[in-house]
């Protein structure tokens, strides 16, 4: 495998293209400036900073050290949900519900593949560990948050249809059955589209980068359909779980409908 | 089990104790085949009485059907006996007879209530409020409950429409049936109920006699 490396100054002249779109935000009085300086630099330390963190841990091998940094991607993408959600879930169950579905689905589904296919050694060698979690838990955390959203919005909207089933005996399960399904549906729609475009439209970011670094086309595209399945796989997971917690939380013992638990939202 | 023949006794079938729900607290109790007309100004809490009987809001108090605490039984079970309809009553499929177990048993109610025969198949978007009601009320009484809570189940409805309604509960609550009907409308309160309730605006009821 050959490849050519790039040193920092190589960086410098295609920086120069953000520069241009700072101009040209100036100039048509976008007023983007200001957005795209702070993205700019937050891009630039973020990815520096992955990149030693990343040689550490490559270096390092520990299930620990691994682990940590397993737990803090998982914290930012709870976070991410939270962030996207229009309604938000009562209290802390906002962040736990984000945050054990991501983990349970996009955790089993990585040790899933190392355990079986992958089988790096240590299994949990984090050259191998990470970039799979990473990819796989960016995309569950889409589906959550849709499946979140389309939970809340359409348990409002839907509100006395909801409330007729349960008024004539239906259980919280069948009463919720159209919404959940609803949620389901728009929480895994990226993810068949995305699969559906592949290779047409797109050529994924890892398998572009595959090839870059050398790898032959076709290697790259076993790696990348591993990736895919895995993908679909932790969507249809973490999604069903947030979307069954979700319900929960918003029912009750009773099979009553709690939208008093949703908290008012913030004029902000 | 409904008692047979008993007209005699007046067996109490359902006992409200210090039902609470935000402002309101209110104790009460109903017969076997009784009728109970509910008044009181809009925002007096009529609504939420009705709601919190049939368990569907968290509330505080003692609710028992026969005796029987309704906690002892599932939520859904008691909501089949003890069952609340509320004036818009909402749809969660696109068509008519979709929300209904066995449409060719709902028919005779449908057609008693002034609704053509061949409206099962018409996609809910298609009706009017008037109809909506209708159904809603028809999708109710299949369930053949002890207790019915209707709330304003006559406000959408013409005079013949809300005279149809009338007579199929009436004919219900000679069957045993008991049922607490709200309505705005006093003369109808006065055909209507046995007893009349005026719930006042701080979440009291009072007895007021026909």
């Amino acid at each position: 495998m050959t490849y050519i490396q790039l040193a920092y100054g190589d960086l410098f002249l295609p920086a120069l293209l953000v520069v241009m779109d700072g101009v040209l935000s100036l100039v048509l009085r976008l007023k983007l400036e200001k957005q795209l300086a702070i993205a700019t630099v937050r891009m630039v330390l973020q990815l520096v900073l992955v990149g030693y963190a990343l040689t550490f841990l490559f270096a390092a091998v520990s299930p620990l050290w691994t682990a940590l940094a397993a737990f803090i991607m998982v914290l930012f993408a709870s976070r991410e949900i939270v962030a996207r959600q229009k309604r938000r879930l009562p209290g802390t169950w906002s962040y736990g519900l984000g945050a054990g579905c991501t983990l349970l689905a996009a955790g089993t589904v990585t040790m899933f593949a190392l355990l079986t296919e992958l089988r790096p050694d240590p299994w949990y060698h984090p050259r191998y560990a990470l970039p799979l979690l990473g990819m796989i838990l960016g995309n569950t955390m889409t589906g959550i948050s849709l499946g979140l959203d389309v939970l809340t919005n359409g348990l409002v909207r839907e509100r006395a249809a909801v409330e007729a089933c349960l008024a004539l005996g239906g259980t919280r399960y069948q009463a919720l059955l159209p919404v959940l399904r609803d949620a389901m549906r728009s929480g895994l729609m990226p993810t068949i589209n995305s699969m559906a475009a592949i290779g047409l439209v797109s050529l994924p970011g890892m398998m572009t980068g595959q090839i870059l670094a050398g790898v032959e086309p076709i290697d790259a595209v076993k790696y990348q359909l591993l990736v895919m399945f895995l993908i679909a796989g932790g969507t249809g997971l973490g999604t069903l779980a947030a979307v069954m917690g979700g319900a929960r939380l918003l029912t009750d013992q009773r099979h009553r409908l709690r939208l008093d638990r949703i908290p008012a939202e913030t004029s902000t | 089990m409904l008692p047979i023949g008993c007209s005699l006794s007046f067996d109490t079938m359902l006992t409200v104790s210090v039902l609470k729900r935000l402002h309101i607290s209110v104790s009460f109790d109903l017969q076997d085949g009784e009728c109970v007309a509910l008044q009181g100004p809009s925002g007096a809490g009529k609504t939420l009485l009705l709601r919190s009987i049939a368990d569907l809001d968290p509330n505080d108090g003692t609710v028992k059907l026969d005796g029987t605490l309704r906690e002892a039984m599932p939520a859904p079970v008691w909501r089949k006996q003890v069952t609340y309809l509320a004036a818009e009553p909402g749809w969660w499929s696109d068509t008519v007879q979709e929300h209904f177990g066995e449409w060719d048993d709902a028919l005779p109610l449908v057609t008693r209530l002034g609704l053509p025969p061949g409206c099962g198949p018409w996609p809910i978007q298609r009706l009017s409020t008037g109809e909506r009601q209708r159904l809603g009320l028809a999708r109710a009484l299949m369930l053949r409950s002890r207790v019915l809570l209707l709330d304003e189940p006559t406000s959408a409805l013409d005079s013949a429409s809300a005279a149809a309604v009338e007579s199929l509960i009436a004919e219900r609550i000679s069957n045993g049936t008991s049922v607490v009907w709200s309505t705005h409308d006093d003369a109808q309160a006065r055909r209507v109920g046995s007893r009349i309730f005026v719930m006042s605006a701080d979440g009291r009821i009072e007895e007021n006699g026909p």
